[in-house]
């Protein structure tokens, strides 16, 4: 009898505990995106930053990228080939590359490789007390680690994206037209009827979103890890794992709101923009 | 009656259901050298780092020059904190930067400082913590312990704090980079009004250092009303303290031993 309780309290409790974790990260966010505006933000820490979240990224980006184009080329062919609309391939792939696949393949290259290193990286300085260390010297570590990792991940995302994009539709292209033999003319002409300047913008600005969560969240992790080499590399872990539901959650909410927006815009029986 | 340096009242700090500190209250006055000396786990390091604001006590108030760290604003707090150089247990040096750069990094975080005004005070500091000419080009990866003591030392006193924070500035090091280094806390005391507060476990630091020791006992091994600070006075003093737990951690025995001396002490009296 005296067990009942415990579940409501203990569910409670996790609630109350997600939420000050929650409110923690909001407050820790909003200091690191005060930082961005800051006359101390270093420019050549910045420039490095930016090369190692982008030009770091490039490879493994177009290497993935291609072969998301490719596999959605070969899973999909089966399926409209056997009711004769495989030239539609060509606007089916290229809305879901523009769309989701690039900007979410790319956040989640990002969040792999970027992420956890930042999280491991902060994670170490707390536990060698460096941030401590530079709090002692008069300087904000929130603004002075957080705001250039947070701005070059933000700045950096929407390149990358587009990377994933382009190499995204050259892998699908490549299988569509060089393997499977569809006719170019239509191939294109279907794209061109189903991909919008809407749809990239769509996708690039959830990339930003994203690439600003991912930055956030990594830095929070590598703040509040634990001690020791232990706690350095589950702040690792937990910086990919939080970023990749973030993602995933921030995804369906923005596809949501992206489509109320566009049938406030253009409604559902209009032209569609070009 | 002058208001001390550093002052702290009925602090108490808690981590969740763990106690480090509890009701300590202590006065620091301008000009003392203070060793904090204690067993692991006694909460020495946590009393540096409310000192310097970076740990909020849970109970209770920090002073500094009488005014409550909890009453300052980030701006307050910051300015604070630039008159206290801290020496950390590692050095904690920026990996990414090299020994030039961080030495340099508080006096080019605070500005209005000219770069050769700048580089002029970094080879001072340097020269005075006695590193070579050309360790300045060095990436703290590259130094052995007691080098990067000694950086973190430099980097601390470039910004020629009124308080010095020392915690445990020689663990780990050996016998003659132990000397080397309470020499450099004499050096710098002498050549410039600070006040300094020393962590360690180092007994020989506390003799050749110290005008004012202050034990500590862990929360744990104490009864509820007991106090933590178990002696509060000077160095030469701790040898005939009255409480076994003090002559206990000055003659490095273990509490077993103690007991057996007292036995032995009872039956041979009997």
């Amino acid at each position: 009898m005296a067990a009942a309780p415990a579940a409501p309290i203990g569910i409670a409790s996790v609630a109350a505990d997600a939420l000050v974790a929650l409110g923690d990260w909001t407050a820790f966010s909003l200091r690191a995106v005060r930082g961005v505006f800051s006359r101390n933000l270093l420019v050549a820490e910045f420039v490095r930053l930016c090369l190692t979240v982008g030009l770091g990224s490039v490879g493994v980006i177009a290497i993935t990228g291609a072969f998301i184009g490719m596999v959605l080329a070969v899973q999909s062919y089966g399926q409209l080939h056997q009711i004769g609309l495989e030239t539609s391939l060509g606007g089916l792939i290229h809305m879901s590359v523009v769309r989701e696949l690039g900007p979410v393949l790319a956040a989640i290259m990002l969040a792999g490789r970027v992420g956890s290193a930042m999280a491991a990286e902060l994670g170490t300085m707390r536990v060698t007390e460096q941030l401590d260390a530079l709090t002692c010297l008069g300087v904000d570590p929130v603004r002075h680690l957080v705001a250039p990792r947070f701005l070059a991940c933000v700045l950096m995302i929407p390149l990358l994206t587009i990377l994933a994009d382009i190499m995204g539709l050259a892998g699908s292209t490549f299988v569509c037209l060089r393997i499977y033999g569809i006719d170019p003319h239509h191939y294109w002409e279907h794209t061109r009827a189903f991909v919008g300047m809407w749809d990239v913008f769509v996708g690039l600005t959830k990339s930003v979103l994203f690439g600003g969560v991912i930055a956030l969240v990594a830095c929070h992790r590598g703040f509040h890890g634990e001690a020791g080499a232990q706690g350095v590399g589950r702040a690792a872990t937990q910086a990919f794992v939080v970023s990749f539901i973030a993602i995933l959650a921030m995804d369906f909410v923005f596809g949501l709101v992206a489509n109320s927006v566009h049938d406030m815009i253009w409604p559902p029986n209009g032209a569609r923009p070009a | 009656m002058t208001t001390p340096l550093l002052e702290l009242k009925d602090v108490a700090v808690r981590f969740g259901p763990q106690e480090v500190l509890r009701g300590v209250s202590l006065a620091i006055e301008p000009g003392q050298t203070v060793a904090f000396i204690g067993e692991s786990g006694c909460g020495k390091t946590c009393l540096l780092k409310l000192i310097v604001g970076l740990l909020k006590p849970t109970e209770g108030d920090v002073l500094f020059e009488g005014k409550s760290l909890r009453a300052m604003g980030e701006r307050e707090l910051t300015a604070m904190r630039l008159r206290v150089g801290f020496l950390f247990q590692g050095a904690a040096l920026f990996d990414s930067l090299t020994v030039f750069d961080n030495v340099a990094f508080g006096l080019k975080a605070k500005g209005g400082m000219a770069a050769a005004a700048i580089r002029e005070r970094v080879t001072e500091r340097l020269r005075e913590v006695g590193l070579p000419e050309g360790v300045e080009a060095k990436m703290p990866g590259e130094l052995s312990g007691g080098m990067k003591k000694r950086v973190g030392l430099a980097r601390a006193l470039a910004l020629d704090p009124a308080v010095m924070l020392y915690d445990e500035p020689t663990t780990g090091l050996d016998p003659v980079m132990t000397d080397v280094i309470n020499g450099l806390i004499l050096q710098t005391r002498a050549k410039r009004p600070v006040t300094s507060v020393i962590v360690t476990h180092e007994m020989r630091t506390v003799r050749d250092v110290a005008d004012r020791v202050v034990m500590f006992h862990p929360l744990a091994r104490l009864e509820p009303n007991e106090p933590q600070v178990v002696f509060d006075g000077r160095p030469t003093a701790l040898a005939a303290a009255p409480d076994p737990r003090v002559r206990q951690f000055v003659e490095g025995r273990a509490a077993s031993a103690e007991r057996g001396a007292e036995k032995h002490r009872q039956t041979f009296d009997s």
